[in-house]
């Protein structure tokens, strides 16, 4: 059955964005990631136009990461203080973004943007993941191998950045530059690649930042939330690419595929599903890549020249 | 949507029969010479549009050749070119195009080179090899002509520049009927549709008759609001996605 998406302006399969909707929120479900990384350059590779693709991206991503955030909230694992630094960073960054994004469009050059943003955090991402996940599969029978949390305590130029500020809930003492800057960072790549940006943020707090993990991704589900909304109204005021439409099928799908991924996934040891994961965000990256390197049928594109 | 063919083309014909007796009777001085009509003058772009065929039908007076040309409105074009760098493929040099039609269509009941001769064909700019688009750029001739070739090529890849001249068949000596395909992609605005009638290689007859494509139904007023209440629209996106998020996590509350 064919839908007429009303932003995008073409005809999709209504059953094969449910499909892929529900196939990103299976894997977000079973790897606990947003998926925001992998549903924009599915929608491209699927003839979505990418501005439209990235745009709708951002508001899909505020829908599961409200239904995310409940659970955190209730169980106090929101830093709400560092939230709202962090937001604040967010929200300049985002704004910032977006406007990046519009006059990278009226150059030509916002298709080739998102591709690279891709495949280099991609193929950073990625690799990390397969590598680390794989050492810890070898290393099955050393157990209960604890995670290193040394870095609070450790002194570097971080402590000597001025305008420091108390966290009580991550039980922080830092210069709020540093949550700023990261916040600033994951609001750029929201606008320009779609993505809720969990995946940078996350290790950001864990390892720059030294957030107990505890708080963490409450604490980046709650700006995430913000930062997404915020691209969903400036991409709707600026460049027309929010298709509301496109986004609902994606909900509706990925709701009911992060239920069963979830329930699947307590079945995985969990180096393997990093492992796994590792692997399918390699693959993205590297399509993406051969897409970039490989000689196109037509060496002249042609686009509306009023945008 | 689905009425058989042959039904169609009956129910034209019947449609077109008063014309022709017009056309035979005693008033034969004041009698048009070319008569067209269209099956629909309005390609409606539903929720479901896949594409759609529009019907030509027509009469003429006397024997002679047909050609119909349909041109979508004009808008501005952008053709880049890529270029390898550092081992991707990268827009780098480019050229606009004023007036380039969005989209464009002919048909001929005959191949149109033996019908009328270049001359009268580029007069009335008759042929996608006739349109002439304003190009804004220093590009110098020769890249010109290539810039021009992509840009045709392109459409046509997108399925908006007819290929080759469609067939427009007599159905007796006067009564003649075309087919114009509209793809899924076919852009918006009012399209002018051209029927000439050509006898002797000169063009006898003229006849413009207007087409309008527009989105109707749900995705047209989607796409009204998106682009005029851009920022209410955007709020409402955030609320939809909010209260979607909500109910999901209220519906599948972890046990």
């Amino acid at each position: 059955m064919q839908i007429y998406l009303p932003i995008a302006e073409i005809s999709v399969n209504i059953f094969l964005i449910l499909g892929l909707g529900g196939g990103v929120g299976f894997l977000s479900g079973l790897f606990g990631v947003g998926g925001g990384f992998l549903i924009t350059p599915l929608l491209i590779f699927y003839g979505i136009p990418p501005a439209v693709s990235v745009a709708t991206a951002a508001n899909q991503i505020v829908a599961s990461s409200v239904s995310g955030v409940f659970a955190h909230w209730k169980r106090g694992n929101v830093d709400l203080k560092m939230g709202l630094v962090l937001l604040a960073g967010g929200i300049v960054g985002s704004t910032v973004g977006v406007w990046v994004f519009a006059w990278l469009r009226s150059l030509g050059q916002i298709d080739l943007v998102i591709s690279l943003c891709y495949v280099i955090f991609l193929g950073i991402i990625g690799g990390m993941m397969l590598f680390e996940a794989t050492r810890a599969i070898f290393r099955t029978r050393r157990r209960g191998g604890q995670i290193r949390r040394s870095k609070k305590h450790q002194h570097s130029f971080i402590h000597g950045l001025p305008l420091k500020m108390r966290f009580y809930r991550s039980g922080l003492y830092i210069s709020a530059l540093l949550p700023l800057a990261v916040g600033f960072f994951v609001g750029m790549l929201t606008a320009l690649m779609g993505v809720g940006g969990g995946f940078v943020m996350v290790p950001a707090m864990i390892y720059l930042l030294g957030m107990p993990t505890g708080v963490v991704i409450g604490t980046s589900l709650f700006q995430i939330i913000f930062v997404t909304a915020n691209v969903t109204f400036l991409q709707s005021v600026q460049t027309q690419t929010v298709d509301v439409a496109l986004a609902i099928l994606l909900l509706i799908g990925g709701v009911i595929g992060a239920q069963f991924g979830a329930q699947f996934g307590s079945r995985l040891k969990a180096e393997h599903l990093r492992a796994l994961l590792g692997l399918l965000v390699l693959s993205v990256c590297l399509k993406l890549l051969f897409d970039l390197v490989i000689t196109p049928s037509d060496l002249y594109s042609v686009m509306p020249g009023d945008l | 949507m689905t009425v058989p063919l042959a039904i169609r083309v009956a129910f034209m014909i019947a449609l077109a029969l008063p014309f022709l007796t017009i056309g035979a009777g005693p008033k034969k001085a004041s009698a048009d010479p070319l008569v067209v009509d269209l099956s629909n003058h309005l390609v409606a772009i539903t929720t479901g549009f896949t594409g759609t065929n529009v019907l030509l039908f027509g009469a003429v007076e006397e024997e002679g050749d047909v050609v119909v040309t349909v041109r979508g409105p004009d808008q501005d074009m952008v053709v880049r070119k890529k270029e390898r760098k550092v081992g991707i493929w990268v827009n780098s040099e480019s050229a606009r195009y004023k007036n380039v039609p969005a989209y464009y269509a002919s048909a001929s009941n005959r191949p149109m080179d033996i019908i009328a001769s270049p001359e009268v064909l580029l007069d009335y700019r008759i042929g996608l090899q006739n349109q002439r688009f304003i190009g804004e750029s220093k590009l110098s001739d020769d890249d010109q002509k290539v810039y021009r070739e992509a840009l045709v090529r392109n459409m046509q890849g997108a399925g908006l520049f007819g290929e080759r001249p469609a067939k427009i068949s007599f159905l007796s000596n006067q009564l003649f009927r075309t087919d114009i395909h509209f793809p899924a992609n076919t852009p918006t605005g009012t399209y002018t549709i051209n029927v000439y009638l050509i006898r002797d290689g000169r063009v006898a007859s003229v006849k413009t008759t207007p087409l309008v494509v527009s989105k109707t139904g749900i995705s047209a007023e989607v796409y009204e609001f998106a682009h005029r209440y851009s920022a209410l629209y955007g709020i409402i996106a955030v609320i939809i996605a909010v209260v979607a998020g909500w109910i999901a996590s209220v519906v599948f509350r972890k046990r």
